[in-house]
């Protein structure tokens, strides 16, 4: 390696100090030579930075004074880095006969150039220019902007004009000068193309909560919570909604997968059936049995009793009790079958079933006999023959169902509001439905 | 590699050295005259009574890192051009080759000479035009109009000679460069890329008071 012998250029001062030449007022330029026009923060006349001495580009500015809500002069920290405002300018876009102002400030470290800060409404992004050009794609309607991958959909299209500026820039601010300027969304990001004179220019800007601006500017005065949806605002019921809505959709795989077990592995298992008589004695209506004894193997599962009986305009009203041969312990259920059937004026009609079923859940294994009492029906039939089947381990569904509503419903209620963000974002763009519709509504 | 040389410039006296051994054009950094290398000796080809001012963090010495490659700053060409100024800073990277470092508007970037043959006519190079260069395709994002305002150090050829150059500055998506010089002709082509100020990792700025 060569040491170089060169003395080293001393340290640049801190800013340049001259007066404006048209009202006289100082004006300090602290972006060491790398602003192209600087606007007088006392007359607004717009002069060449360039300049020793300060050329006039334009004399007079819009009445109107803004004050910028950090002040030229400021000192922040973005990234770890310091920067200083240097430059405010608003900028004003015109959708259907109404203007919609926002206001910009130009920051700069000598080091590292220039960033940009974009304030609309209480809403901040952080903007850096970009030396990538996104590709463009419009298939499909509505155009995209692509950028290391990520898509941006096209928000708005809107001739932007500086209507008030003070301080330094790095390119020549012509007040009420049109660019055309293009907004492509995916937030938090913002992609932005200003079209100027055969120069396109792509910015990215980064969707910033205004506490977090604040607090880079050491900005102790506080400011009105932002209002609207912006642009390429995040929008919080996705964020909440995505993360709930992965549990929920896990949720729901893992109920399919438990349904599918379910059924695969249920046994489904016939461990009993007998044909049995129930004759309404004429003192006693109930009549009861016991059945043999049968065995209920492996897990605690339930059991399904099927009742089946030969009702001929007929009902019975059945008191199942499962009962443990070893411990005695008993489950009770309840069944009523009835079957009649006829003719009327409308044709042949029929109610009811010759069939019923009743469940008992989680059931463990053992030896067990039923016991199994039959009352009731009509006084001219009193003899019901019937069958009583046990299956082991049914596969149910109701709980299936409940379960998958039972999820549905939080999604859904997490879907409405992060719909209603997005709806809100999109009133502000181009592709706002019947836009014309409602604003003419308002004007009524 | 011939060795970095010395010697004095013949308008005030002063020493000079060579900070790359390849240079053909310097400039004394005591009278700001502009040498030209002749062989064994250099000519004085003209002076410069003013040199540009620049808010430029980087100068001559500084090193830097483009890649996995060292630089070390040895020249610079200042341009003036409609909205300002900036500078070529001329680089000798770790492997001896040459290369550009650009800082106009503080957006630094390096670009290396490339072969520029079978580049289309610059006069169809009109701004939204797709150029393949090499193996890149490049979009043409601006023209620019520049004046030589000034040399310092070393520089790889010499510029003496000139005053304005039309530059066409292209960009593709994924933060390449190209710069196609047409002083010369054919012209001269450039490639590389933009780099952030950290990932450049640079030693020996130039300070700012207060910053």
């Amino acid at each position: 390696m060569v040491t170089p012998s060169l003395d080293p250029a001393p340290p640049r001062p801190r800013a340049e100090s001259l007066s404006c030449p048209n009202c006289g007022a100082g004006i300090e330029l602290a972006s060491q030579g790398w602003a192209a026009t600087v606007a007088c923060p006392s007359c607004g006349s717009v002069l060449d930075a360039s300049d020793p001495n300060l050329a006039i580009l334009h004399r007079h500015q819009q009445g109107m004074r803004i004050a910028p809500k950090i002040p030229l002069g400021t000192r922040g920290t973005w990234h770890g880095a310091p920067w200083q405002v240097i430059g405010f300018q608003q900028v004003t876009i015109t959708v259907e006969e109404t203007d919609y102002s926002w206001t910009e400030y130009v920051l700069f470290n000598p080091y590292r150039g220039f960033l940009y800060l974009s304030e609309y409404l209480g809403h901040w992004n952080v903007i850096e220019k970009l030396h990538e050009r996104p590709r463009l794609s419009g298939e499909g309607g509505r155009p995209v902007a692509i950028l290391a991958g990520q898509t941006f959909k096209h928000f708005q299209t809107a001739g932007a004009r500086t209507t008030f500026a003070i301080g330094e820039f790095p390119w020549e601010v012509r007040v009420g000068d049109v660019v055309q300027s293009r907004d492509y969304t995916s937030p938090p990001f913002l992609l932005s193309a200003e079209a100027s004179e055969g120069e396109v220019t792509w910015s990215l800007g980064t969707y910033t909560p205004s506490d977090v601006i604040r607090k880079a500017f050491g900005i102790t005065a506080s400011w009105p919570s932002p209002s609207g949806v912006f642009a390429n605002q995040p929008n919080p019921h996705a964020a909440r909604g995505g993360a709930i809505g992965k549990t929920l959709l896990g949720l729901l795989a893992g109920l399919i997968l438990m349904l599918v077990l379910n059924v695969a592995m249920a046994g489904n298992e016939r461990v009993f059936e007998s044909n049995f008589q129930y004759v309404r004695s004429a003192e006693d209506s109930a009549s009861a049995l016991v059945t043999d004894p049968f065995t209920l193997e492996g897990r605690p599962s339930n059991v399904e009793v099927e009742l089946t009986a030969d009702l001929d305009n007929n009902w019975t009203f059945f008191v199942i009790t499962l009962i443990n041969e070893a411990t005695g312990e008993s489950r009770d259920a309840t069944k009523q079958l009835s079957y009649y059937y006829g003719t009327d004026s409308d044709g042949r009609w029929s109610e009811g079933s010759q069939r019923g079923k009743l469940r008992m859940a989680s059931v463990p294994p053992g030896r067990y006999f039923l016991r199994v009492a039959a009352e009731g029906g009509e006084l001219a039939k009193p003899v019901v023959n019937y069958t009583v089947a046990v299956k082991r381990d049914v596969p149910g569904y109701i709980f299936y169902v409940f379960a998958f509503f039972g999820i549905l419903i939080p999604g859904f209620l997490l879907w409405i509001p992060a719909v209603s963000f997005e709806q809100r974002r999109w009133a502000e763009s181009d592709y706002a439905p019947s836009a014309s519709d409602s604003s003419e509504d308002d004007d009524e | 590699m011939t060795a970095p040389r010395t010697t004095s410039c013949p308008n005030c006296g002063a020493a000079i050295s060579f900070l790359w051994a390849q240079a053909v054009q310097t400039t004394c950094t005591y009278c700001k005259a502009v040498l030209v290398r002749r062989d064994i000796d250099v000519e004085l080809v003209g002076t410069q009574a003013v040199f540009p001012e620049t808010g430029s963090p980087i100068q001559l010495g500084v090193d830097g890192k483009w890649g996995d490659r060292g630089f070390t700053v040895v020249g610079r060409i200042a341009y003036g051009w409609e909205r300002g100024r900036w500078n070529e800073w001329h680089c000798r990277m770790s492997d001896s080759t040459s290369a550009w470092l650009s800082d106009a508007q503080l957006e630094y970037a390096m670009t290396q000479q490339v072969d520029g043959s079978g580049l289309p006519d610059i006069d169809t190079l009109l701004v939204g035009q797709t150029v393949q260069i090499g193996k890149r395709r490049f979009e043409v994002a601006l023209h620019t109009y520049a004046r030589y305002l000034g040399t310092e150090g070393d520089l790889p050829f010499t510029t003496y000679d000139k005053r304005e150059s039309l530059f066409i500055d292209l960009q593709n998506d994924d933060g390449g460069l190209a710069t196609i010089d047409t002083t010369d002709t054919p012209p001269s082509v450039y490639v590389g890329e933009y780099l952030s100020f950290d990932a450049l990792s640079f030693r020996g700025l130039r300070e700012f008071e207060g910053w």
